[in-house]
């Protein structure tokens, strides 16, 4: 079936009045020996037997909410308010297109007029654009603006920055030949898992446009962003963070604490993990900058009747007005995921957010305590921590999870997979979605599973 | 007049949702000790009823396609079906982690690996990476394929890359921030690439040719197996921009017209949600050749298991990751759904009423405004109110925002910019015949008032929340985030 509303009297009429006998004529400039008349594809079914179809395709799959789950790694289960999908569910937000006349978008331009001023607040921020794909490619953003902004191509990246953001700052990075490098961090046995002061200096020269860091890292600790700030304005180089909006509930923003452009993965802030997106990249910066930043971005001005008004504006930075002098080739934000987080931010609002990332770092340092406490187990990091930490065991980390899965839980993220030092080691992930049943079920099987295994 | 702010409406102490209470019995900085923490937090405070009437209000000064028309040139604003909505919300898709072990994804996997075949198909080319999170996306990832098919070969004096003048904005952004330079290839009479200019600019310092098929005005190219040959002959590459396939999917391949590298715009051939600027989804295809190149990772059968799915990362010739995980999955899915629903022939009657709808509109109106290139179009045509304007000083921007008077969204306006005041309209399959003759007595009509009432059209919109705004205030000097008054 098609949604075309087509009868065949309606084809034979409309054909008629353009003075062809066929749709097949209509296509008489594609060449005959070039055109395809049959795809191999399966046949077509009901919406009947496509929601079969889907529901089998479904069910094939774990999801999160049938385990206890404690992976994060880049991507958090959190609760979201029904108001969030009751809204993001109406057609008039998702069935729109992008705000380019204003007048019939003053809906969409408002929300993310509201959502850059969220996020500017929670970052610390001047401004921030109406969003980009995911946090990762808004990182892969951040590099080609810093080495515009600083007309210099070398960045340092912490490796505890997200192994997959580092993969992906890289490759936007490829283009313009800049030169991504990482800063040696060791995380033998037991370390600090934040990124020193004189390691950070070790890699930094005035030939750097940034230095990256994460906040918190991948490996849960809080940096400490000040100290970084002051390392990288040393060398003349911007600092670019990479934040969880949740933990910046507690934490002091980036920007008060000297960053330059901030990126994060808005996913937390109530849109689901979907497998990974759409998700919702975060981008703000100083004032200074505005005019090199990436992607839309909404503005208050007035009509022509002296009223109150939204658009989207500084477009001549965008590709559309300025083509290959724009500062970006992105068009798309991730508007509708932009809503979702606007929607949560205003549910739980100043209050709620702060319960949440409460509850994340109460119930995180519990099990970490106890975790910690069990004979065969060490937390390997000694950092301050959010609500993610390293389990090391005598385990190999994926042997671990194995095990830990059949009992029906998720113990987290198999950190050798990235770093040779932590191939014994889990990251374990604790949010408010996490209930003290399913934490007292994980020390338990995380005891079990070790006990004895060193000997 | 802008509906108040969340940030106006709020209250010290409302929350709009019921939460569990922390403990609260550790002091903060006893769990987080030597951390910097926040003092203030200026988010707003706002009970449930409120935020869902400020949003649902919000709602209703937009636009959308469940409400109106909208012959939005090159920008597919057709039906998005329900039911697409409702299976990216069973539990198995919305709740699924990208990090989860690959045993519990295995329907995820196998649904990518499914619709990376069914779009290699459509494509006429070999392999697919579904990645890209949108069109743009997918075209930066198309040039660094490019660009290393060429470094692999020792290649590296190619520095140019040729984009057509009625391209997207988007095809020379992407070049220009892969590092290459932008030389623009002029349009012939008939709006196609003109081969005389294409052939003084190609040359052995050419990595390739972006081109869109069919092109940005809406016209099918009769030359292009010419032009890939062109561009083969002397060393590079052609990436096809696939934001125009809907108006030629199931009928002709881009591989087959001598296409190296394509993307996909899930949200316009494959009707995923534009939701108000994204999020889309930009898969690319390539020919056999260049599949080592592809984002990582790959989804390939799993060797020892039948029927399985495992991710492969270890490509040493990728050009890496240009996303995290596995791009905009649940756009994916969508997509899979239509064309599991529609099949073979059901994606052929799509291009074949797009095609149908766009022709109908430009004969109907082909008298009242300039069509320049008056020919069979494609899915979707170029206007030109150049008439209007010379006799009455009626530019198509005051046409379009006299659209918005009658409940029609405007056409694309100002491009491609070869145009002279250029109005392009795509109606796209879903709309029926009734609504198109409506909008064709609306453009009638307004063609008369330029003449008669030209004021009308120059002040249009009339019963909107807002007027025309000042776009230049906002510019120059930029509010774009609320402040209070006691924080600057």
């Amino acid at each position: 079936m098609t949604y075309v509303p087509h009868t065949p009297l309606d084809r034979a009429e409309m054909l008629a009045t353009i003075g062809v006998r066929s749709i097949e004529d209509l296509f008489e400039d594609i060449p005959a020996d070039r055109r395809v008349h049959h795809l191999d594809l399966p046949s077509p079914l009901s919406e009947m037997e496509t929601a079969r179809l889907m529901a089998r395709i479904a069910g094939e799959n774990q999801p999160v909410t049938e385990l206890a789950s404690f992976l994060g790694a880049g991507g958090y289960r959190h609760f979201i308010p029904s108001v969030v999908a009751h809204i993001t569910g109406r057609s008039e937000f998702y069935t729109a297109y992008t705000p380019y006349q204003p007048e019939v978008s003053q809906g969409t331009l408002q929300v993310i007029y509201e959502y850059q001023s969220m996020v500017a607040e929670l970052t610390g921020m001047d401004v921030a654009n109406a969003s980009m794909y995911d946090g990762a490619s808004a990182l892969g953003e951040a590099v080609l603006m810093a080495a515009a902004v600083t007309r210099r191509k070398r960045i340092a990246i912490a490796s505890s920055v997200h192994p997959q953001y580092r993969a992906v700052a890289e490759t936007y990075a490829s283009g313009p030949d800049i030169d991504v490098r990482a800063i040696p961090q060791s995380f033998a046995g037991q370390f600090d898992a934040r990124l020193g002061v004189s390691t950070a200096m070790a890699s930094l020269d005035e030939s750097c446009a940034a230095l990256i860091v994460q906040q918190p890292n991948f490996l849960g600790a809080i940096e400490d962003l000040r100290a970084l700030a002051e390392t990288a304005h040393r060398v003349g180089a911007l600092l670019i963070v990479a934040v969880n909006p949740i933990a910046l509930a507690l934490l002091e923003s980036p920007g008060s604490a000297g960053a330059d452009i901030v990126v994060g993965e808005g996913q937390p802030l109530g849109i689901p993990l979907s497998f990974g997106g759409p998700w919702l990249g975060i981008f703000a910066a100083r004032n200074e900058f505005v005019r090199q930043m990436p992607g839309r971005i909404v503005g208050i001005t007035t009509d022509v009747d002296g009223r109150r008004g939204l658009v989207l504006t500084l477009q001549s930075r965008e590709q559309h007005i300025r083509r290959e002098r724009a500062t970006s080739n992105i068009c798309t934000n991730q508007a509708l995921c932009a809503l979702a987080s606007t929607v949560y931010l205003a549910t739980v609002g100043r209050i709620g957010l702060r319960t949440v990332a409460r509850l994340c770092l109460e119930r995180a340092h519990d099990a970490a305590r106890r975790i910690g406490a069990l004979p065969d187990v060490q937390l390997a990091s000694a950092s301050p921590f959010f609500h993610e930490f390293v389990v090391r065991s005598p385990l190999p980390g994926t042997e671990l999870l194995r095990r830990l899965r059949g009992d029906a839980v998720i113990g987290g993220y198999p950190l050798g997979r990235d770093y040779p030092d932590l191939e014994n080691a889990i990251l374990v992930c604790i949010t408010e979605a996490n209930t003290t049943v399913e934490i007292d079920l994980l020390v338990e099987a995380i005891a079990r599973h070790t006990s004895g295994a060193s000997r | 007049m802008t509906d108040r702010l969340l940030f106006e409406i709020s209250r010290p102490g409302r929350v709009g949702v019921s939460l569990t209470e922390p403990d609260n019995t550790v002091p903060l900085p006893e769990l987080l000790p030597g951390v910097a923490l926040r003092e203030e937090l200026r988010l707003p405070e706002v009970a449930q009823l409120d935020v869902v009437r400020h949003f649902v209000r919000l709602s209703q000064k937009n636009f959308s396609i469940d409400t109106n028309f909208y012959p939005l040139g090159s920008c597919t604003m057709k039906y998005n079906p329900k039911i697409h909505e409702d299976v990216v919300r069973l539990d198995g898709f919305a709740h699924l982690h990208p990090a989860q072990d690959e045993d519990d994804v295995q329907g995820a996997l196998r649904l990518m690996a499914e619709l990376e075949g069914y779009l290699a198909e459509i494509a006429g080319m070999k392999a697919v990476s579904l990645q890209p999170a949108a069109g743009a996306h997918g075209e930066l990832t198309g040039v660094l394929i490019m660009r290393a098919f060429h470094r692999e070969r020792g290649d590296a004096a190619r520095r140019r890359i040729l984009v057509p003048d009625s391209a997207h904005g988007t095809n020379p952004a992407t070049a220009a921030i892969c590092g290459y330079e932008v030389t623009p290839v002029r349009s012939d009479e008939r709006g196609g690439v003109d081969l005389g200019d294409l052939a003084s600019k190609l040359g052995s310092d050419v990595a390739g040719l972006m081109v869109t098929i069919p092109s940005t005005l809406g016209l099918f190219d009769e030359g292009i197996a010419t032009v890939a040959d062109m561009v083969h002959r002397s060393g590079g590459l052609v990436y096809c921009d696939g934001a125009n396939l809907n108006a030629v999917v199931g009928r002709a391949r881009f591989g087959d017209l001598g296409g190296d590298i394509m993307h996909f715009n899930l949200h316009k051939t494959f009707t995923t949600p534009h939701g108000g600027g994204g999020p889309g989804a930009g898969p690319v295809a390539v020919r056999a050749d260049l599949e080592r190149y592809l984002p990582v990772p790959r989804i390939v059968p799993h060797l020892d298991r039948e029927g399985a799915y495992t991710c492969e990362t270890a490509r040493p010739l990728s050009v890496g990751r240009v996303r995290s995980f596995f791009g905009n999955f649940g756009m994916l899915v969508r997509a899979y759904t239509y064309i599991r629903m529609l099949g073979s022939s059901g994606l052929a009657d799509v291009s074949g009423c797009a095609v149908l709808n766009a022709n109908y509109l430009r004969v109907r109106l082909s008298d009242v405004y300039d069509v320049p290139y008056d020919r069979i179009c494609m899915h979707e045509f170029v206007m030109s109110a150049r008439r209007q304007k010379a006799a009455n000083g009626v530019r198509a921007l005051d046409i379009a925002k006299r659209l918005i008077d009658f409940g029609y969204h405007p056409p694309t306006i100002y491009f491609p910019l070869v145009v002279e005041e250029a109005l392009m309209i795509e109606p796209t399959e879903t709309e029926n015949r009734e609504t198109l003759d409506a909008f064709v007595e609306t453009m009638r009509r307004i063609a008369t008032e330029a003449g008669e009432t030209p004021e009308v059209l120059q002040e249009a919109p009339h019963g909107t929340p807002v007027r025309r705004l000042d776009e230049v205030t906002a510019a120059r000097r930029p509010n774009v985030r609320y402040q209070a008054a006691a924080t600057t």
